[in-house]
């Protein structure tokens, strides 16, 4: 057992957080957020040039092999810095995907451009009544000839205004609630029948609705099984957990630090309001917070190598239960300590805030994994 | 980073779980399981067997009689002595004046006392708490006056845990009274058996008698029972104190008590099913799960680090510990309570002596969970530990 990072982590993080320290302060942030899409492409390029958007695919397919644990020093990063750019959605979701189940001949045809920094993916799932169950497609795909035609709408598509493909969840046999019948295709955004309307999300990124009207696409762009791919979907979705969890790391630690900094510096009744013990009580609960959700992005990250996948999933959604009671916790006090400058847009806490929000009610809120992980007959 | 345990570890707690298995004796481990108090005897009883197997005093440097574990052998021997369950090396002797004496006493000391605490052939307790001193530990007023070859004590301790079983105390005395406040205050071990000494029961509100209050009048203490330096005393006391970080966590504990609440939920019914299919209630139980998954794993963090960088500069998350291993302590009892409802109700005039079985072992629940109020209060209450965190690890 060791909770170290190895050399090569090390230097891992070094080199993102050294980035970022250089390239992502809050005023860059604000400009970066008014390029097209939301995100800005010069810092994309300079991921790809470290390599760290190369880092989960196999050396075979132009990568660096990297695990679980680089992920989640990765997203970790992000979270401190409070990152736009869309690695969820194209390298840690989009990746998976094609990781887990892209022929040859889809990896040759979409991994390149992903390390490279050329391409971008968006996952396009989300349904005006699925919530969080994953096996609730509407959405369906219809074979014609070789090919499949799509038809649904999707919602809230992170990084759906400038990704380059979509990977679409569509149902290709029985009704909207059955586990069976759910495949994964790739389709190009500009397809034709592909209709986008774009916003930007609470937090600061850009998502859209896409609306897919009698989309054709070849056979090609089947990812793995088009009859059964929900096991693939949790699988990918799991691992968008793991990064979501380490991201909420980050930004739980800089909101911490953000917050301890302000209260030592902020002067009221002429003494630092930091020395008032009901706040020092309340910044030390933080702390218990964060390193218990620190504790449990670890266990998810390892949790993502089980061989089982009920106990994988149980784990995971252990993981963001406790992701979710912390953020909350240690998001909303930030504010409340930093008291009316946390409330405005122009501190940076806030912003920290949204983003620890809306991660909460990202694949699953802490309520439908507690019922998931009660219903799985508990963790003991 | 790597989270498994290895082969040699998995191997080592099936090798520790066997010996519970085969030695642990069953009624005592069947009164922990039902939460009953165990006799003074049962716990001797088992300490023993424990020591004769080398494992009593695991903790301890090799040449003392511990067994030179790594930190995660340690850890795993702890939540496997706790999940058993069976009882844990009486602290006071175990934890706390042993390592004091083999750091800071001398050789006639170590030889002395140490093995006859290996043994638990003298029932130790300890004496630092008083009336007027309780987090603020140092304002302490219990005298100790050099007379010739002699200390005079005088004063009272209290929240003394276990005295009534005690044969030796181990004593935070002021012996400097012009000195401020932690300077002047001598570590002192001497016999309860001693004149002057009266030991005065405390009745907590679970009814048990588990504390007391212990009275000094003129009391003489040979000068060779200063432990130590005079006047250092408030250095080994902290020494002692920041001694055992990760078993305070309890993890072991909690997870026995979640087992057994899953077991009798499935028993007890409510609205003509088993209270463990209404989903509200299975929702709270896998919450606490979860936040003990959570600290099992900060456990393991401190553990992990401490074996690999020594214990000199602790894991800032071992302030964790504490908190919120007390508090799932305190959940499990009132899922506990939850899960047995009206049936709380019986009282057992009787239940802390080990001696009654008249009476359903569920008339423990209740006094369960007013004891375990306790949990947030002493080692340093919770209050305390946040201002250690606000100070020690944030700079506030």
């Amino acid at each position: 057992m060791d909770f170290d990072l190895n050399e090569e982590q090390r230097l891992l993080k070094d080199s993102i957080d050294g980035l970022l320290t250089d390239s992502y302060d809050f005023d860059s942030r604000k400009k970066y957020m008014k390029e097209k899409g939301g995100w800005s492409k010069a810092v994309w390029g300079k991921l790809a040039e470290q390599g760290l958007l190369g880092l989960p695919f196999a050396e075979a397919d132009g990568g660096f092999g990297g695990g679980g644990v680089e992920t989640m020093i990765v997203m970790e990063a992000l979270g401190k810095a409070l990152v736009l750019e869309p690695y969820l959605a194209t390298v840690v979701i989009g990746g998976g995907f094609l990781r887990h189940a892209g022929t040859d001949a889809q990896k040759a045809a979409h991994v390149p451009g992903i390390i490279d920094g050329s391409k971008t993916l968006a996952f396009a799932q989300l349904e005006k009544n699925s919530r969080y169950d994953l096996f609730d497609v509407s959405t369906t795909a219809k074979k014609k000839g070789d090919g499949w035609v799509i038809d649904g709408e999707k919602f809230v598509v992170l990084n759906g205004e400038n990704a380059d493909t979509l990977i679409v969840t569509a149902r290709t046999k029985g009704d909207r609630r059955d586990k069976s019948g759910i495949g994964v295709f790739l389709v190009p955004a500009n397809a034709k029948g592909v209709a986008k309307k774009s916003y930007p999300t609470q937090d600061g990124l850009h998502a859209a609705d896409i609306t897919f009207t009698g989309v054709e696409v070849g056979a090609d762009a089947v990812l793995g099984n088009p009859e059964d791919s929900l096991a693939l979907i949790e699988r990918v979705v799991d691992e968008a957990r793991i990064a979501l969890c380490a991201e909420a790391v980050g930004l739980m630690d800089e909101s911490l630090k953000t917050t301890v900094e302000y209260i030592k510096t902020r002067k009221q009744f002429g003494v630092a309001i930091g020395s008032f013990q009901s706040l020092q009580h309340r910044a030390s609960d933080m702390f218990v917070a964060a390193e218990q959700a620190r504790s449990m992005s670890m266990f998810a990250t390892m949790a993502g190598d089980f061989e089982d996948a009920k106990e994988r999933a149980n784990a995971i959604a252990a993981a963001k239960v406790q992701i979710g009671k912390s953020l909350k916790f240690v998001g909303q006090q930030a504010i409340q300590l930093h008291g009316g400058i946390g409330m405005t847009m122009e501190a940076r806490i806030g912003h920290y805030f949204k983003r620890l929000t809306m991660i909460e009610n990202s694949f699953g809120d802490t309520d439908y994994h507690q019922r998931r992980v009660a219903d799985a007959g508990g963790l003991i | 980073m790597d989270l498994a345990f290895t082969k040699e570890e998995q191997a080592f707690r099936e090798e520790v779980r066997q010996f519970f298995r085969d030695n642990v004796p069953p009624d005592t481990r069947r009164k922990m399981v039902e939460g009953r108090h165990l006799s003074k005897d049962e716990m001797v009883t088992w300490w023993r067997i424990l020591n004769k197997k080398g494992w009593g005093v695991s903790h301890w440097p090799k040449q003392y009689g511990g067994t030179g574990w790594t930190s995660v052998q340690h850890y795993i021997f702890n939540e496997e002595l706790q999940s058993y369950p069976a009882p844990q090396p009486l602290a006071f002797g175990v934890s706390m004046v042993g390592p004091v004496i083999y750091t800071f006493g001398n050789e006639e000391q170590k030889k002395q006392y140490l093995p006859r605490i290996a043994n638990v052939d003298d029932w130790w307790c300890q004496g630092f708490s008083e009336p007027g001193s309780g987090s603020d530990l140092a304002s302490l007023k219990t005298k100790a006056e050099r007379k010739g070859d002699k200390w005079i004590i005088n004063g009272q301790k209290t929240w003394t845990t276990l005295a009534q079983h005690a044969d030796m105390i181990f004593c935070l005395c002021r012996t400097d009274p012009g000195a401020k406040k932690q300077m002047g205050i001598s570590f002192i071990v001497f016999s309860m058996k001693s004149k002057g000494v009266t030991v005065r029961p405390i009745q907590t509100i679970d009814g048990g008698h588990e504390v007391n209050e212990v009275f000094f009048d003129d009391v003489e203490v040979p000068v060779e029972n200063l432990i130590g330096e005079e006047n250092k005393g408030w250095d080994y006391a902290k020494f002692l104190l920041g001694n055992e970080r990760t078993g305070i966590a309890r993890v072991g504990v909690s997870k026995e008590r979640l087992r057994r609440i899953r077991d009798l939920a499935g028993k007890v019914e409510s609205g003509g099913k088993p209270i463990i299919q209404d989903a509200a209630f299975r929702e709270k139980l896998a919450a606490c799960e979860i936040e003990l998954k959570a600290l099992e794993l900060t456990q393991l963090r401190v553990v992990a680090d401490e074996g690999k960088h020594g214990k000199g500069k602790p894991n800032p998350a071992s302030s964790v510990l504490k908190i919120k291993g007390s508090e799932i302590q305190q959940t499990t009892t009132e899922l506990l309570m939850e899960v047995i409802g009206p049936f709380a109700a019986p009282y057992d005039e009787h239940g802390d002596d080990g001696s009654n079985e008249a009476m359903d072992w569920t008339a423990q629940i209740a006094p369960s969970y007013f004891n375990n109020r306790k949990v947030s209060i002493y080692g340093g209450s919770n209050e305390i530990q946040r201002n250690i965190i606000a100070k020690a690890v944030l700079g506030l």
